[in-house]
């Protein structure tokens, strides 16, 4: 188990010049001993590529990765004793589950009724016991995952394990099993887990902490909660929730921001449906309406911005062609400044 | 383990009307032919299956039978093994990649005559290089007179003729495994031998079968080669079963015979490449099933 | 989040996989220096042998020609039938490669991931067509494509070399396709993905060895059929192979200009081998689906 400390960035190219050169934009991340992260963020964003610098697969161009303040940059994999999941499941065809998991631990040399009682342990815990002398190659995806999770869990001073979009292969309707294996495991072992995913839903659920990337940057590191109520960045409103924040140019006068033109971000379930006249509401033509189940999803069209509401159906909901009129300045009102990064919130009720 | 799905025979229609139609005809025409004592085109005689009796009770076929058996089991021995280590060390990346690729499929490109007409040369102690070089190294080399010499000049003419398919097939093979196999493998302290045994080897098992097959068959229906390097010589020494069958029929200008030769030289390779291939499909589900100690 | 400092260059370059094994016995290195050596050296002779007249070749022997002559490869290039020779066997190779490959893919998805009655039979059945000699169908397809009107035309060769071909290309194509595990297929089907889609976007640049390798044995192995396509074909459409075998004259074989041309015969496939390079080398790049 260990804390890890990145101060890196990554190019590929010799003398990068511009932003797009960079794989990864300078930046300082701490992962701390046990903790459970999650990298997200869309294709190409460069979460593979910082959890492949982490686990030694990729050395950075740039900067250090220190595992307990041991700096570890040029150390292999094997050296750092992290493990990792991919995306799809890598497990030794011709062996069996057993043999499978009990392979990193024959290949250090360790006592062969220490790894059949580890092997025990593991295989307990993944649910695999039945399947201990089963041949690996014959067994689903998901078990073939927890098979490769199990490798990595095998070793028992194991230092992280990083997982790369694990669930991508697996049955919709399991991948909540697995989920929840995961956070009982994080509960049970302690581990510092770094997860990689494009789904919002599954970062959200497993980490602790999650680090949202966009274009080889770290935009915001925070909870769920800080995330979707206080997004420091354009891309994470647009990125978490679902839909997204929704986005209007604005202006802000002189105070504790600097002026200028600005864009207010506020989210679907922050906006409500004020009366004609109410301060800061905004007038609108709803689009259309949709049935969520338990809300409902109000589109309407504010000039030439769509804007989304979240509806409660208490209410009364209004029908395509409406006048509406759309409350969105409150306390989860956010203004970000031209390079998308936030400048001003509204911690109260306006005057 | 697949679904079931009988509408999948669209799928497989083209191949089997291409291959149907080039194959199937002449099966039947060399079918009628075998059965029938052609003494004229006029005179046609069926005669069941006397050719066949007599074609199996020929001893010189025996013989030729034993070499090319002998032959073939030989190729493969060496060319697979020797395959396989090729396209381990083959590189997989960069402007050494497709410079070694293009010079392993050289040999390949060859006709086969012109391979023949090659070493036929090239292993003459007078004018040939390696026959020179074995003749300044000592050995009495001679393809032409020395039975023994003629049978392993055969061999390793096919060996350096076809060993590049072998290798193409399991480079590919190899190129065809992910990277986050040997990532895995570096993670989990595999040695390297632990790669070839446990990853590199099982994910090849689909070329090699391929391979294997090929080769067998392939050395088994081996004419123009050996035919242009030594006639079938000394003797009959290299006298392998598609040239006994062109001897027979050219020589005794008799299409039965040579047409009931040709279905049971057909059926040895089919009976033979049949056990082959199950073989190699039971090796490969019973690994599944014990495990690999 | 502090991104205003940039931090220092690492110490080393980053290291690439291999090189972490450096300082290890270059065993491979050494092998595959020692079989290039093995595989070229023939070829070699045969090069020097085109450079040489036919009486040197017999008379003396040299690493290299005494007196290097570029005749060989005048007779070559300006009897007409030895150049249309070429062209000839290009196009029904081409053909037949395209052909091949065309119907060999979705027979080898089919064989892949479905099972239906006879399959198996069917799989097996396809190679059998490469276990006769092809003496055996000389006679048959002789009367064939007469019969057709197809007699001389690029097109019945390559027809006709379907036999071997098609077969073959099932086989490694379903090889590979198998290897790709179904997974792939059902995530692109739930991603929306329609079948043609899936299958040249996501699911062909995953067996692309597979593909490469495929088509290069097609082009080889009709490139480098004798029997069939001299039979086959007399003026319009005789292959380089045929043209080839007369060099047997009067005087004896002329082991000169036979060289010359096998030296030539290389030529297209090497090209066509390093045009398809990429595709049998390229690893299998994982693209996020």
């Amino acid at each position: 188990m260990s804390r890890i400390d990145l101060d890196l960035a990554h190019t590929y190219k010799p003398n990068p010049k511009s932003d797009e050169d960079w794989a990864l934009l300078p930046l300082r991340m701490v992962f701390e001993d046990g903790g459970a992260y999650a990298l997200l963020g869309p294709s190409g964003c460069g979460k593979t590529t910082m959890l492949n610098i982490v686990s030694g697969l990729i050395t950075p161009s740039h900067g250090t990765v220190r595992f307990d303040d041991a700096d570890v940059t040029h150390a292999t994999p094997q050296q750092r004793n992290i493990a990792q999941v991919f995306q799809f499941p890598v497990i030794y065809d011709t062996m069996t589950v057993s043999e499978n998991l009990a392979f990193p631990l024959l290949n250090r040399g360790v006592a062969p009724e220490r790894i059949r009682a580890r092997v025990g342990v593991i295989a307990e815990m993944l649910e695999l016991s039945g399947q201990l002398n089963q041949r690996a190659a014959g067994l689903s995806a998901d078990q073939k995952q927890k098979i490769s999770l199990g490798r990595g869990l095998v070793r028992e001073d194991v230092s992280a394990v990083l997982f790369d979009e694990p669930l991508t292969v697996i049955d919709p309707h399991l991948k909540w099993q697995l989920r929840r294996k995961l956070k009982q495991i994080h509960h049970e072992l302690k581990l510092t887990l770094i997860y990689v995913t494009h789904d919002q839903v599954e970062a959200l659920t497993f980490a602790d902490q999650v680090v949202v990337m966009t274009r080889g940057k770290a935009v915001q590191v925070g909870s769920a909660s800080q995330l979707f109520e206080r997004p420091e960045h354009m891309f994470v409103g647009h990125f978490i929730g679902s839909p997204g924040m929704n986005f209007l140019p604005a202006a802000l006068t002189p105070g504790r921001a600097p002026a200028g033109a600005a864009t207010l971000g506020v989210r679907p379930e922050h906006v409500v449906l004020a009366t004609q006249g109410a301060p800061g509401a905004l007038q609108g033509t709803v689009v259309q309406a949709q049935d969520i189940g338990t809300y409902w999803l109000v589109h309407a069209k504010v000039g030439e911005h769509v804007v989304r509401a979240r509806v409660s159906g208490e209410y009364a909901v209004p029908e395509a062609g409406e006048t509406v009129w759309l409350g969105v300045m409150g306390p989860h009102t956010c203004f970000y400044a031209s390079n998308e990064e936030l400048v001003a919130a509204l911690t109260e009720e306006p005057a | 383990m697949k679904p079931v799905n009988q509408k999948a025979w669209l799928l497989v229609l083209p191949v089997f009307l291409c291959v149907a139609f080039s194959a199937i005809l002449p099966l039947m025409t060399v079918v009628n032919y075998s059965v029938q004592d052609i003494i004229s085109p006029e005179r046609r005689v069926f005669v069941g299956t006397e050719w066949f009796v007599s074609v199996m009770r020929d001893s010189d076929l025996h013989a030729a039978l034993a070499r090319q058996l002998t032959f073939s089991l030989a190729v493969l021995v060496v060319e697979i093994p020797l395959g396989i280590a090729l396209a381990l060390s083959m590189p997989a990346t960069g402007w050494k990649a497709s410079a070694v690729l293009v010079l392993v499929a050289l040999s390949l490109l060859i006709p086969w005559n012109v391979v023949g007409t090659i070493w036929q040369i090239y292993g003459r102690g007078d004018i040939g290089l390696l026959g020179a070089a074995l003749q300044k190294l000592g050995f009495d080399y001679s393809y032409t007179g020395n039975a023994t010499h003629a049978w392993v000049t055969v061999l390793v003419m096919d060996v350096w003729h076809w060993t590049p398919l072998v290798a193409l097939l399991c480079y590919a093979g190899l190129r065809a495994i992910p990277d986050a196999y040997y990532q895995a493998a570096r993670i989990d302290g595999a040695s390297k031998l632990a790669v070839f045994r446990y990853i590199q080897l099982p994910k090849l098992r689909g070329v090699l079968m391929i391979a294997v097959l090929l080769r067998f068959m392939d050395s088994f229906m081996i004419y123009t080669e050996p035919f242009v390097l030594t006639g079938g010589g000394p003797g009959n020494a290299t006298t392998f079963l598609s040239q006994y069958l062109t001897q027979k029929a050219v020589g005794q200008f008799d299409l039965g015979p040579a047409a009931a030769f040709s279905l049971i030289y057909f059926l040895i390779i089919l009976l033979l490449c049949f056990i082959l291939y199950n073989w190699m499909q039971r090796v490969g589900t019973a690994d599944k099933l014990e495990g690999v100690e | 989040m502090n991104t205003s400092v940039m931090p220092t260059p690492a110490a080393n370059a980053p290291r690439s996989a291999s090189r972490a094994r450096a300082g290890a016995f270059p065993t491979r290195a050494i092998f595959l220096v020692v079989y290039l050596l093995f595989a070229i050296l023939p070829i070699y002779w045969m090069v020097m042998m085109s450079f040489k007249t036919n009486e040197e070749i017999l008379s003396s022997f040299s690493l290299w020609p005494q007196h290097f002559t570029w005749d060989n490869y005048k007779v070559i290039f300006t009897d007409e039938s030895w150049y249309s020779g070429y062209i000839n066997s290009l196009i029904y190779v081409a053909i037949n490669t395209v052909i091949s490959i065309s119907v060999a893919l979705p027979a080898a998805y089919a064989f892949s991931r479905y099972s239906f009655l006879g399959d198996k039979h069917l799989f097996f059945w396809l190679l059998t067509n490469r276990m006769t000699p092809p003496a055996v169908f000389l006679l048959p397809f002789f009367q064939l494509y007469t019969t057709l009107g197809l007699m001389d035309t690029h097109i019945a060769v390559a027809l006709a070399h379907l036999v071997f071909n098609v077969p073959l290309a099932v086989w490694i194509l379903e090889g590979f396709m198998s290897g790709i595990p179904r997974e792939i297929d059902e995530t692109a089907y739930i991603d929306g993905y329609s079948f043609p889609r899936f299958f040249f976007k996501v699911f062909l640049p995953l067996i692309k060895a597979g593909v490469g390798v495929a088509a290069f044995f097609c082009f080889m192995f009709s490139w480098v059929e004798l029997l069939l396509a001299r039979t086959l074909t007399s003026v319009n459409a005789k292959p380089i192979v045929a043209t080839m075998t007369r060099t047997v004259s009067a005087s004896g074989m002329d082991w000169a200009v036979l060289a010359a041309a096998g030296t030539l015969t290389i030529v297209p496939g090497a090209i066509v081998i390093w045009f398809v390079r990429h595709y049998i080398a390229k690893g299998f790049a994982m693209g996020r689906v």
